[in-house]
């Protein structure tokens, strides 16, 4: 209700005189719906990282970010409403949190040159940067999420998983079929047996598929969820005795939300990270003072340190540093899209780096290059404690398997290339 | 037994259990149908918002918490008690109610003898207009809902199949609670409408408004009784969603599961709601099990939607609904 109120008074100020800022980005949240449990905490992040940057520094390089936000409420279609609404007040980045909406913006923002960055989701294959010019995944992909996984597993039995079976129980859309092909190519590599458990979104009734895996005992249960899909997953695992630790969710399916309703019996649970999952930073005593002491937070400021929220609030850290980037390269402070996407491009996040901004061990160094957009694959597990009421890391960060995923990244985005006819950059 | 027959009778037990739940979501449609011949469109965001109401209440939430924060400056969140479920069951009954007389006082008395297609695009706005109202009393982050309810594979089961068969079948006790509710509800809604005065009232305005209003019967009373009803149907429906999956707004959307249930049981039946739950349940549980494996799973929303209309194409009005003729 506070960030309603904030865009009202926002939207008056607009209306009524020219824009205070120059660096625009608009924010597609959802804030209300079925999937908002999950959007408020991503959203709230975002922005309030972006005021952090306003109050404290003044902006980047001297110049305010200028945040519109738009309400999708998870809608392929309102996304894209919400995209022609924003992209004509010099919008510099769409992350649109939603591989729905990622699918339907990659024609239109190739065409409009403007870059969109889906960090951990969208469409995998536009890590290869000679086909995508304008579209961003990094630091890791769904693909990377999946490898991870069977990473993990391989480790948890001592690089030998000839005999085990993995199923992978996903959200029956674009997103939760993302992992398929990589997990059908690890398993020819490895020589497990994979099934795979398709669950009809939202997802709130998955006793069938439950049932199958009481009866059929895989070895371990990769999910793919997004939303109430999640805790109902977790719950029917707890009701059905399934070992916690032998689930792994991907990282959208790691938060809070999703272990909450299982209560105790969701201890144990492991999801994938790409990035910390805690509050033990020292941004947020800047947060503190620069945003919530001063009322300012996008919500109710009761979402600080949950995994969603650093996850919005990393997108901004990500989007800020290519802002610095891009200026730097520049050679001037009010960028344009295209000098955006050259920032993006040129993007290296080091640990020295991630110190300076309060963001020790935060999240894995990378870097972005041309023909590179997903940067480098890292991924580790976390895992959820009851007792202390938090997800903990418990590996360090792992390299996906890139001897498979490359070629199947090459061959989709190749194909996308040909379908598309564009000509391949970075030569 | 072969094993295959053993799994086969266990999906089937869970699918009469599943059929439960979604009957509990089709009983508030039907109600609301049967007495005044709207499609309460909602009805699931009914469910959703009594489940909303009933955590704010046990948990001692401040309703509209974030806008008084908004507005006064203030932080305040809780009233720093707990309030037992049961009381809490009783003050959001007492919320329901209120809601009913609203819903007729405000929108419901100025739509009489309007068509119905009124009526249902009224109660599209209803839905909306509660979602947002539930959003700003209680908040849109998932909550967890604890009633008592035991949850979890029942152990009695379990064994006593596995001494007899060699295998144990999962039963979820949420499950059996959500029967034992559900038959609780129904008996009680058949005594209430049979043997007291206003269910005999309820009765003769779900036959003919206009007679049952020629001998005195005031039809927003009965309006606002049946909305009550279903307003408790909803909260049942809720709490028993609410305890598998949280208290989020996806909650909403359990609306979708009872479609076809009232589509095959028919929009008038209190039995169809049930029997069709039961059928769709079991329907799509051991379609998914026998079938869907082969074409790749998933099949049992556009399942349960299929076998509905495969009734429909015999019996338009659905197994238990009553056929409407009307002369001209």
């Amino acid at each position: 209700m506070k960030k309603s109120l904030t865009t009202m008074a926002l939207g008056l100020t607009l209306a009524a005189g020219p824009a205070l800022a120059d660096l625009t980005i608009p924010d597609l949240s959802y804030r209300t719906g079925p999937y908002a449990a999950s959007g408020i905490p991503y959203s709230d992040g975002y922005q309030d990282y972006f005021t952090l940057i306003n109050e404290r520094d003044g902006g980047v390089g001297g110049e305010r970010l200028n945040l519109i936000e738009c309400e999708t409420g998870y809608n392929t279609e309102k996304g894209v409403e919400c995209y022609e609404a924003t992209k004509g007040q010099g919008a510099l980045l769409y992350q649109p949190l939603s591989t729905g909406i990622t699918y339907q913006l990659i024609p239109k923002a190739s065409a409009d040159g403007i870059p969109i960055h889906t960090l951990g989701y969208g469409r995998t294959s536009a890590k290869n940067g000679k086909v995508f010019e304008w579209v961003f995944n990094y630091p890791a992909n769904y693909w990377d999420g999946a490898s991870v996984a069977v990473k993990h597993i391989l480790d948890e039995n001592d690089g030998d998983i000839s005999d085990k079976t993995i199923a992978l129980l996903y959200h029956n859309s674009a997103f939760g079929k993302e992992p398929i092909r990589t997990l059908e190519e690890l398993s020819e590599k490895h020589g497990f047996t994979f099934t795979q458990l398709p669950i009809e979104p939202p997802g709130q009734e998955q006793k069938s598929q439950w049932l199958q895996i009481r009866r059929d005992q895989p070895d371990y249960v990769i999910l793919y969820g997004w939303g109430v899909m999640n805790p109902v997953a977790i719950q029917e695992a707890a009701n059905v005795r399934y070992p916690m630790d032998q689930m792994i969710g991907i990282w959208w399916a790691g938060s809070e939300n999703d272990v909450a309703p299982a209560g105790a019996r969701a201890d144990g649970y492991k999801a994938l990270a790409m990035h910390a999952v805690n509050a033990d930073f020292p941004i947020y005593d800047d947060l503190q003072t620069y945003v919530v002491d001063k009322g300012l937070t996008a919500g109710a400021g009761d979402q600080l340190g949950s995994v969603l929220y650093n996850r919005g609030l990393y997108s901004a850290v990500l989007a800020v540093e290519a802002i610095r980037k891009a200026q730097e390269l520049a050679g001037t402070s009010d960028i344009t899209p295209a000098q955006m996407r050259d920032g993006m491009e040129a993007l290296e996040m080091t640990e020295e780096r991630m110190t300076e901004l309060g963001l020790p061990g935060f999240g894995p160094s990378f870097k972005v290059t041309c023909e590179n957009h997903g940067g480098d694959g890292l991924g580790a597990i976390s895992q959820w404690d009851h007792e202390r009421g938090t997800f903990e890391l418990i590996t360090d960060y792992m390299q996906s398997d890139t001897e498979v995923l490359d070629p199947l990244i090459e061959e989709d985005s190749l194909a996308y290339a040909e379908e598309n006819n564009i000509d391949l950059r970075c030569q | 037994m072969p094993d295959q027959v053993l799994f086969a009778i266990e999906v089937t037990l869970n699918g009469l259990m599943a059929g439960v739940l979604y009957a509990l979501v089709a009983l508030g449609f039907v109600l609301i149908f049967k007495a005044s011949g709207i499609f309460n469109y909602a009805q699931g965001v009914m469910a959703l918002f009594a489940a909303l109401t009933l955590v704010g209440i046990m948990e001692g939430q401040v309703p509209f918490g974030h806008l008084i924060n908004s507005i006064f400056g203030t932080d305040i969140h809780g009233f720093g008690w707990q309030v037992p479920a049961l009381l809490a069951i009783v003050l959001t009954v007492l919320v329901m109610i209120l809601f009913a007389w609203a819903v007729n006082w405000l929108v419901l008395r100025h739509l009489v003898g309007q068509e119905p297609i009124i009526l249902f695009m009224a109660t599209i706005g209803l839905a909306y207009f509660l979602e947002g109202l539930g959003d700003m009393m209680w908040g849109a982050d998932i909550k967890t809902l604890d009633v008592g309810l035991p949850q979890g594979l029942n152990t009695w089961i379990d064994e006593t199949t596995f001494d007899m068969f060699g295998y144990g079948f999962f039963i979820d006790n949420l499950d059996l609670s959500a029967t034992v509710v559900a038959a609780l509800l129904v008996a009680g809604l058949v005594l209430f409408s049979q043997y007291t005065k206003q269910g005999r009232a309820l009765r003769a305005v779900a036959d003919d408004h206009q007679a049952a209003l020629s001998v005195g019967i005031g039809l927003n009373w009965i309006w606002v009784l049946t909305w009550s009803i279903a307003g408790f149907v909803a909260l049942v429906a809720g709490i028993m969603w609410g305890a598998k999956s949280g208290v989020s707004f996806s909650l909403s959307l359990i609306a979708l599961k009872a479609l076809p249930v009232l589509m095959l049981g028919g929009f008038t039946s209190i039995p169809g709601a049930i029997v069709g739950g039961l059928i769709i349940g079991v329907g799509e549980k051991l379609f998914e099990f026998t079938v869907g494996g082969m074409i790749g799973g998933a099949t049992e929303t556009w399942f349960a939607y299929m076998l509905a209309l495969v009734v429909l194409v015999f019996r338009p009005q659905g197994l238990f609904g009553e056929k409407i003729i009307e002369r001209v």
